[in-house]
C-alpha cells in the first residue's frame, strides 16, 4: 500500500479480505494525489460496514446516522465551500435507508462526491438483502430468496439529473483512485458506485464473480451522452465499468444560494447576523 | 360577570369567508388603516384545511387600550359566504351587526333567527366594474363607522395596488363603502380615538417575529418540509434570504431537514429547522445525533392538534411531552414556549443563544393561533438579542469532546477548515477525539459530561412572568400562547388574590419556578391540550401536583370570555 498523508493508524474493524480496504486504499491515494490539505476535507458517512470509513482517514471525520451521511454532507458543504467533502457509505445506507435523499441530493446537485460501496448485501447487520441484492439471493431474513427486483443506482441518478456517474471496482484500486480524482475535481455531485465483494455474507457476488462480471469501459472516452450512459447503466452482462456519463455540472446547490450569491466565499461560522436587514424589515 | 371591558372602549370584528374569495385584502386594509388611525388592533386567524371554498374567518378587535387576545364576542359580522360555521354562529348576539349581502346570506341569517343589514355588495362591486371590488367596498365601510376620513386608506391602496388605474377604481370603492358605513353610524364613530404614542410601533405577527428573532440572533441555514402552521417561518426567511444572506432550503423530507441543519451546525453555521408535530416525529433521530455529537441547533415546533395529521390548520399545545422527550437516549435540550409575539422574537434568539452556549438543541414550541395573530408592538431591538458566539481557531491535537476544564460545562467548539486541527464527528459513543468507543468508563463519562450541562442551563434558565397581586393564595399557571388570553380574563375578574404565572421556557425549569410551585399556593394550570402535559412535567420534575386542571382541546385557543367563567368559578369556590 503506498503511504499518503491520509493514512491514519487506528485499527480497522473490517473482515480481512473486504473489499472497502481496497476502496479506502483509492480514496486516499485519490486525496494525495489531488495535494488537498487533510483539514480541509471532510469525509461524511451513515451507517454500515462501509460508513466506518472516516474514521480510517486522517481528516475531518463526520460519522451520522444510517442512511443521512447526504443531508449530512450537503449542510457542511453550503456552509462552508472551500470544504471538500466527500459522503460515503453502502449499497443499504445511501440506496435503502437513505433512497429519498439520493434521489433529492442529485437534483439539488451539492459539489461533493457520493462514494457508494456496493456490496449488494448488508454487512454490519449481517447479511440481509439489500436494495442492489439479486433476486433469488438466500439470505437469514429471505430464507426463501429474496423476491424484490435491485435498484440501479446508475440508470436512478441518470433519470435525477446526475452530471457526473461512474462505476468502479474494488477490485481495481488504480482505476477506481482516477475515478474518484475526476469525481472530485467535478464541480457538482458526483456518483461512484463502486462494486465490492463482501466476503463473509454475500457468496454469489465474489471476488472471481467481480473479475468475470464487469468489463472497464476505454478511460479516454467521451462520456456526454446521455442516452448511452442509460444504456450503459442497464447493461449487466458483463457491468460496464468507468465513468458513465459526465457533462458540464450546471449551477450547484451552493451557488444558488443567498450567502454566496456575490461570489463570497465566506464561511457562515464567519458571518455576523445581518441586523440592519432585521431592522430594514422593521422600518 | 361581566365577560368584556368596559363597553365603549372594544370592537370586534369578524370576517367569514370561503377560502380564495380575496376578503384577505379587507382584513389586511382594516388592520392597517385603524392601526394609523390610533386605535389599538388585534388580529386572528382560524381557516379549514383547504385552498378554496370552507368558511375561515378572521377576527379584528379595535380597541382603545392595548389588545392581545381572541374574544368570542361578535359586535360586526362581514359574512361574505354561507354555511357559517358554529365557532361564528353561536357567538351571534342581538348585539351582533350582521352586514352581507341578501342575495346570499338573508336564509341562513333568518333561519339564525337574526336580521342583517344587506350591503347589496355583488350589485356594488358589479356597478365598479368588478365583484373583486366587494373587500374594497367593506373595508371602506369600517372606515365609514369609525369616521376615518375618505383618504385614510389612500396610501395604503396605492402601496397594494402598483398598478394606478386599479389603485383609483379601488379608492373609489372604498369610498362608496366609506359612505355607506358613515350613513350607518349617522356620523358617530363606534369607537374613539386613544392617545396611542405610534411612532415607534409596528404590526407584527407570532410568525415574523420568530423569523425576526432567528434572524438577530444570527440564523443563516433554515430548512423545512412544508408543513402547517410551521412553514410560514420559513417562507419568511424564503422571502428575505437575500438580506438575511441564508441559506434556504425545501428538502424531500423532515428527516432531512433536521440532518442538513446538523451538518450545517457541525460546519459553523447557525441552522434551524422549522416543522409541525408530525414533522417533529419524523425529526427525532436527528436530534438525537445533534444530542450524542453535542451539534448546536434549534427547531422550531408549531403545534397543531394531533394525534396524526389531526386538525391540519387548528391550534393546540399538545406537543410538550413529545418535545420533551423527543431523540432516543438521554441529552440535555431546551425548551422555550413564546408566550405572544414579543415574546416570540426574543424566545428564537434565547433559542440560539442556550444552543450555541452549552452546545444543545433547542426546541421553541409555538402553535397556529400564535403565528397566526398579530398586533401592533414596540419595535423590537435586534441588538438585544445575544451576539452568536464564534468557533474557536484549532490547534494542532485538537479534540472536538475533550472533557471539559474544570468550571466548564463545554467542550471548545472548533469546525472544519478553521484553525490546525481536525473537527470530527461521531453518533455513536466516541472518545475524545471523536472516534467509535465502547469502552466503559469513557461511555460514563461522556454521558455525565452532556448531562451536566442540565444544571448551568437550570440556572440560565428564564424565570417565569409573575403578574397580579405580590401576595397571593392561587397560582394560574400557564405556557405559551394561552397568556395573553389568560391575562386580560384575570384583569377582567380583578385577580381575586391569584397570581398569573406564565412560562416563557417550559425546560429545564427556572429556580424561580420551583419556588413558586412548591409554596403552599394552590395551583391551577390552563393548557391548550387534553391532559395537562406541562402540570404533568412539572408533577415529575417538582413533585407538586395541580390543583385544577383547566383545558381545551378542540382545535381553537381558548376565549377570553371562557376563561372568566371558568377561572371565575374556580377562584369563586376557593374563597
Amino acid at each position: 500500500m503506498i503511504k499518503t498523508e491520509f493514512d491514519y493508524t487506528e485499527e480497522i474493524s473490517w473482515c480481512p479480505g473486504c473489499g472497502d480496504y481496497k476502496i479506502l486504499e483509492s480514496l486516499k491515494m485519490a486525496l494525495s494525489e489531488l495535494g488537498l490539505d487533510p483539514k480541509e476535507v471532510v469525509v461524511a458517512s451513515g451507517i454500515g460496514q462501509a460508513a466506518k470509513m472516516p474514521h480510517y482517514l486522517k481528516c475531518n471525520c463526520v460519522n451520522g446516522l444510517h442512511g443521512r451521511a447526504l443531508p449530512l454532507a450537503t449542510g457542511i458543504k453550503a456552509s462552508n465551500r472551500s470544504l471538500t467533502v466527500i459522503a460515503v457509505g453502502g449499497d443499504g445506507d445511501m440506496y435503502g435507508e437513505g433512497g429519498n435523499h439520493f434521489i433529492h441530493a442529485i437534483r439539488r446537485n451539492p459539489d461533493i462526491t457520493n462514494i457508494v460501496c456496493n456490496n449488494m448485501v448488508y454487512g454490519l447487520t449481517k447479511g440481509q438483502g439489500s436494495p442492489t441484492t439479486e433476486i433469488g439471493m438466500k439470505t437469514p431474513t429471505q430464507p426463501f430468496g429474496v423476491t424484490s427486483k435491485p435498484l440501479n443506482p446508475l440508470l436512478l441518478a441518470l433519470s435525477s439529473g446526475a452530471t457526473f456517474v461512474a462505476r468502479a471496482s474494488a477490485a481495481d484500486t488504480e482505476r477506481t483512485k482516477n475515478i474518484i480524482v475526476k469525481a472530485i475535481k467535478h464541480k457538482g455531485y458526483a456518483l461512484i458506485d463502486i462494486f465490492q465483494p463482501c466476503v463473509t455474507f454475500n457468496k454469489i457476488n465474489t471476488w472471481q464473480w467481480l473479475m468475470k462480471s464487469t468489463k472497464w469501459l476505454d478511460e479516454e472516452r467521451d462520456a456526454s451522452d446521455k442516452f448511452e450512459a442509460m444504456r450503459l447503466s442497464m447493461e449487466s452482462s458483463p457491468y460496464p465499468l468507468g465513468i458513465i456519463y459526465r457533462t458540464e455540472p450546471g449551477r450547484t446547490f451552493e451557488e444558488n444560494q443567498a450567502p454566496y450569491e456575490t461570489n463570497d466565499d465566506t464561511p457562515l461560522y464567519a458571518r455576523a447576523p445581518s441586523l440592519e436587514s432585521v431592522r430594514k424589515l422593521l422600518a | 360577570m361581566d365577560m368584556t371591558r368596559a363597553p365603549g372602549s372594544d370592537v370586534a370584528i369578524s370576517f367569514c369567508a370561503a377560502a380564495g374569495l380575496g376578503l384577505q385584502t379587507a382584513e389586511d386594509l382594516t388592520r392597517q388603516m385603524l392601526s394609523k388611525a390610533g386605535y389599538y388592533v388585534f388580529s386572528t386567524r382560524e381557516y379549514m384545511s383547504r385552498v378554496r371554498g370552507g368558511n375561515n374567518s378572521t377576527q379584528i378587535r379595535v380597541s382603545t387600550q392595548p389588545v392581545r387576545a381572541y374574544v368570542e364576542r361578535i359586535d360586526w359580522l362581514f359574512a361574505l359566504s354561507p354555511e357559517l360555521h358554529s365557532n361564528i354562529t353561536e357567538n351571534i348576539t342581538e348585539e351582533t351587526k350582521i352586514l352581507a349581502d341578501a342575495s346570499v346570506m338573508e336564509k341562513e341569517i333568518s333561519s339564525l333567527g337574526r336580521k342583517m343589514i344587506d350591503l347589496d355588495l355583488a350589485k356594488r362591486a358589479a356597478d365598479l366594474g368588478s365583484p373583486k371590488f366587494s373587500s374594497m367596498i367593506i373595508a371602506g365601510f369600517i372606515a365609514g363607522i369609525f369616521m376615518l376620513k375618505e383618504d385614510s386608506a389612500d396610501d395604503l391602496i396605492e402601496k397594494r395596488f402598483s398598478d394606478s388605474d386599479l389603485s383609483e377604481k379601488n379608492k373609489k370603492a372604498f369610498r362608496v363603502g366609506l359612505k355607506l358605513g358613515e350613513e350607518y353610524v349617522e356620523g358617530k364613530p363606534v369607537l374613539k380615538i386613544p392617545d396611542k404614542p405610534g411612532d415607534d410601533e409596528i404590526f407584527l405577527d407570532g410568525n415574523s417575529a420568530v423569523a425576526l428573532g432567528s434572524a438577530s440572533a444570527g440564523c443563516n441555514y433554515i430548512t423545512a418540509y412544508p408543513m402547517s402552521p410551521g412553514t410560514g417561518v420559513f417562507s419568511y426567511f424564503a422571502r428575505n434570504a437575500k438580506l438575511f444572506s441564508s441559506v434556504v432550503e425545501q428538502v424531500e423530507d423532515e428527516i432531512s431537514a433536521i440532518n442538513m441543519v446538523v451538518g450545517a451546525a457541525y460546519a459553523g453555521a447557525r441552522a434551524m429547522t422549522t416543522t409541525s408535530g408530525g414533522g417533529f416525529v419524523l425529526m427525532c433521530e436527528g436530534l438525537s445525533l445533534a444530542g450524542i455529537t453535542e451539534t448546536p441547533v434549534v427547531v422550531h415546533l408549531a403545534q397543531r392538534p394531533g394525534p396524526a395529521t389531526g386538525l391540519a390548520t387548528r391550534t393546540e399545545q399538545a406537543d410538550l411531552e413529545l418535545a420533551l422527550y423527543a431523540g432516543h437516549g438521554e441529552f440535555p435540550k431546551a425548551l422555550y414556549a413564546p408566550v405572544n409575539v414579543e415574546s416570540a422574537f426574543k424566545m428564537a434568539g434565547q433559542a440560539f443563544y442556550t444552543a450555541h452556549k452549552y452546545q444543545v438543541q433547542s426546541i421553541i414550541l409555538t402553535d397556529q393561533y400564535l403565528l397566526d395573530s398579530g398586533y401592533d408592538i414596540k419595535k423590537p431591538d435586534p441588538s438585544a438579542i445575544p451576539a452568536p458566539i464564534s468557533p474557536i481557531k484549532t490547534e494542532s491535537g485538537y479534540e472536538r469532546y475533550a472533557f471539559p476544564a474544570k468550571g466548564k460545562y463545554v467542550s471548545p467548539f472548533g469546525v472544519p477548515g478553521f484553525g490546525k486541527g481536525f473537527v470530527s464527528f461521531d453518533s455513536h459513543e466516541h472518545t475524545e477525539d471523536a472516534h467509535i468507543t465502547e469502552d466503559r468508563s469513557l461511555r460514563k463519562g461522556m454521558v455525565e459530561k452532556r448531562l451536566k450541562k442540565l444544571e448551568a442551563m437550570a440556572e440560565e434558565a428564564l424565570p417565569p412572568i409573575v403578574l397580579g397581586p405580590k401576595k397571593y393564595d392561587t397560582a394560574v399557571i400557564c405556557w405559551g400562547s394561552v397568556f395573553e388570553p389568560l391575562k386580560e380574563a384575570m384583569e377582567i375578574i380583578g385577580w381575586k388574590k391569584a397570581a398569573l404565572v406564565a412560562c416563557e421556557q417550559v425546560y429545564p425549569l427556572s429556580d424561580e419556578f420551583c419556588k413558586i410551585i412548591s409554596s403552599p399556593c394552590k395551583k391551577i394550570f390552563v393548557e391548550g391540550n387534553a391532559t395537562g402535559q406541562f402540570a404533568r412535567i412539572v408533577r415529575s420534575l417538582t413533585g407538586e401536583k395541580a390543583d385544577e386542571l383547566v383545558l381545551k382541546y378542540n382545535g381553537f385557543q381558548f376565549t377570553v370570555e371562557e376563561l372568566v367563567r371558568e377561572l371565575d368559578k374556580l377562584l369563586e369556590k376557593k374563597s
